[in-house]
């Protein structure tokens, strides 16, 4: 059964079934909608934030921004986000170590209308295993 | 029922004869045995309320030939007994007076026996006197107290603890006399004064004795050390007692009779309703209860109601309204009569619909309604008997189902009582199965937090849409 969560990518992140985990580079275009910038996706995590309720993490002390919801249609998800990926670099700026706040901040610049974000994935077996016994 | 006080005079219930045989007598009121009885019963049910069931010949109160194998083996066995109990009794009270005696043996013997030869004794002697007689008067008194009480059951064997004491005291006292006959009679001893202490330490040692035995019979068993699981074999009701370190057969008696209630109406029922569900699913069990209870509440809704109205027919007359209206006066009684018909059918009703109108005959009834009238108390008062159920204390004396039970254990019933012990106790209708526990040594230790100690912080997990 194919995991739900593969949706259609044009461009940027290169993700190729059957990987195991590697950094990808995902590219996303800032969507204009009135007078804000949104890039479809939500954030979770942080160093502030307390790691064991985090679902999408392997290991529960880790304070890393995690993708926790994209939006359907959405500039992430058109870029190849998916949810439960670790976010390690926004426009070279780590965001292992930051607060929840900061990392907000970092990816809504306005200035910015292109974001690169360098994340990791859970290998696509631990995947299709969680996915099976959810 | 056996009734193991045969020496005493037969119960007269109310409008019942009693039987006597020529040498036993039986109790009446039994319902295995007397046939009268069930035939005053019968004639109460034609007049009160409506009956709907019929007794046949071969109902519960009919007695088969084993029953009277059994009856008569019981009679001759407890003729035995009884005369073991009054054996014990009477070596114990013979012996307790012998004890009594020998400090007064002691000091009066030697101005009988060789009252010229004896140096005068002046106010010492007298001071003793007084001393040895108070104590004689206390240990009197404190052997009473804790000797002579109604014992509330036979027990099969001897108190260990009892026979123990007995002989020491025996031992004691025997010490004392050999001593006395050999140093003072033989050698007619003129110290008068050492006589009588002597004597004083005789009553002081055997106040030391009481004290023993205080401790022994009583204290050592006051502190909890088991726990014991009372399990019914005809429903699996259970209750918990705590209890001291006692013998089996104690136990037996101090846990209270509580779970004997109602237990062969429930057997009975119990029969009836497995004959009716032999062939019928779950879901017709579940039905048929949902419906009998509802069938319960409503009649309970309907008797509180008929007895509320009924209570509030009857006021309590003042001193000085006595007077006034001698016509209409009536004692508690007649006013238990006067208003009992307006709720003896829903009464009735719900004694039937669950099952105890056998424990409860329409005499008990007016009585326990007299009763609340007497004490001003609530019609809730007055239900709350029939409404619960309690021990069986609370049941007139001719509905106990047994006094007499057997202790059934693979284990001596004189060991102690120890952990995981299992006896059954049986009586003629039902066994209770008593599972014994000791209660968890506990160790406790302490701990100190500081007050200030106790220090919180917040941990998030928050979601942002970007």
């Amino acid at each position: 059964m194919l995991l739900p969560l593969w949706g259609p990518h044009l461009g940027g992140g290169c993700v190729q079934p059957g990987q195991v985990a590697s950094p990808q580079r995902v590219e996303i275009h800032k969507l204009r909608q009135g007078e804000n910038l949104i890039l479809g996706f939500s954030i979770g995590g942080g160093i502030d934030q307390d790691p064991s309720q985090n679902p999408f993490s392997e290991d529960k002390t880790d304070k890393g921004i995690y993708v926790t919801r994209v939006s359907e249609g959405g500039p992430a998800e058109i870029a190849g986000l998916q949810i439960g990926d670790k976010i390690m670099q926004v426009n070279g700026w780590d965001m292992t170590m930051v607060t929840h706040d900061q990392a907000r901040k970092r990816l809504t610049k306005r200035s910015e209308e292109v974001v690169r974000l360098l994340v990791t994935r859970q290998s696509l077996q631990k995947a299709v295993q969680q996915s099976m016994l959810s | 029922e056996r009734n193991r006080e045969r020496h005493k005079s037969p119960r007269n219930k109310d409008g019942r004869g009693s039987e006597k045989s020529v040498t036993i007598q039986a109790p009446t009121g039994e319902p295995l045995l007397a046939n009268d009885s069930a035939r005053t019963e019968e004639a109460q049910d034609d007049n009160w309320g409506e009956t709907t069931t019929a007794i046949t010949g071969t109902s519960e109160h009919s007695i088969s030939q084993e029953d009277i194998a059994r009856i008569s083996k019981d009679m001759e066995d407890s003729v035995g007994l009884d005369c073991r109990r009054y054996l014990g009794l009477t070596v114990a009270a013979v012996l307790g007076l012998l004890v009594f005696l020998t400090p007064i043996a002691f000091i009066l013997l030697p101005p009988i026996l060789w009252r010229d030869e004896l140096e005068p004794c002046g106010t010492i002697c007298e001071g003793l006197f007084i001393s040895v007689a108070f104590k004689l008067l206390i240990l009197l008194i404190g052997t009473w107290a804790l000797f002579f009480r109604k014992q509330r059951a036979d027990m099969p064997r001897v108190f260990v603890f009892r026979a123990l004491l007995l002989v020491l005291i025996f031992l004691f006292v025997v010490s004392y006399w050999l001593f006395y006959g050999v140093r003072i009679l033989d050698s007619r001893d003129r110290n008068y004064q050492g006589i009588v202490q002597y004597a004083v330490s005789l009553v002081d040692a055997l106040l030391f004795i009481h004290y023993l035995a205080v401790v022994l019979l009583e204290l050592r068993q006051l502190q909890p050390m088991f726990t014991l699981q009372v399990v019914r074999s005809a429903d699996g009701e259970s209750r918990f007692y705590s209890l001291g370190h006692l013998s089996c057969p104690s136990s037996t008696v101090l846990s209270p009779k509580g779970p004997s209630n109602n237990a062969t109406g429930q057997s009975r029922a119990m029969i009836a309703a497995a004959a009716r569900r032999r062939d019928s699913s779950h879901n017709e069990l579940y039905y048929e209860e949902a419906e009998h209870e509802r069938r319960v509440k409503k009649r309970r809704a309907r008797l509180v109601v008929a007895v509320e109205e009924a209570f509030i027919h009857i006021q309590r007359l003042q001193a000085e309204e006595q007077q006034k209206a001698p016509g209409e006066v009536m004692d508690p009684r007649e006013a238990a009569q006067a208003i009992f018909p307006s709720m003896a059918r829903a009464l009735q009703k719900y004694l039937r619909t669950t099952r105890q109108q056998n424990s409860h005959s329409m005499e008990s009834i007016l009585q326990h309604l007299a009763f609340c009238i007497t004490h001003s108390m609530t019609p809730k008062a007055f239900l709350e008997r029939y409404l619960s159920a309690g021990p069986t204390l609370q049941y007139d004396r001719e509905r106990w189902l047994s006094t007499q039970w057997r202790l059934v254990s693979d284990e001596a019933v004189t060991n102690g009582l120890r952990d995981g012990l299992v006896f059954v106790l049986k009586c003629l209708d039902f066994s209770l199965v008593v599972n014994v526990k000791k209660i968890p040594f506990i160790m406790l230790s302490e701990e100190f937090i500081d007050p200030k100690s106790h220090k919180f912080v917040l941990r998030l997990q928050s979601e942002t849409s970007v």
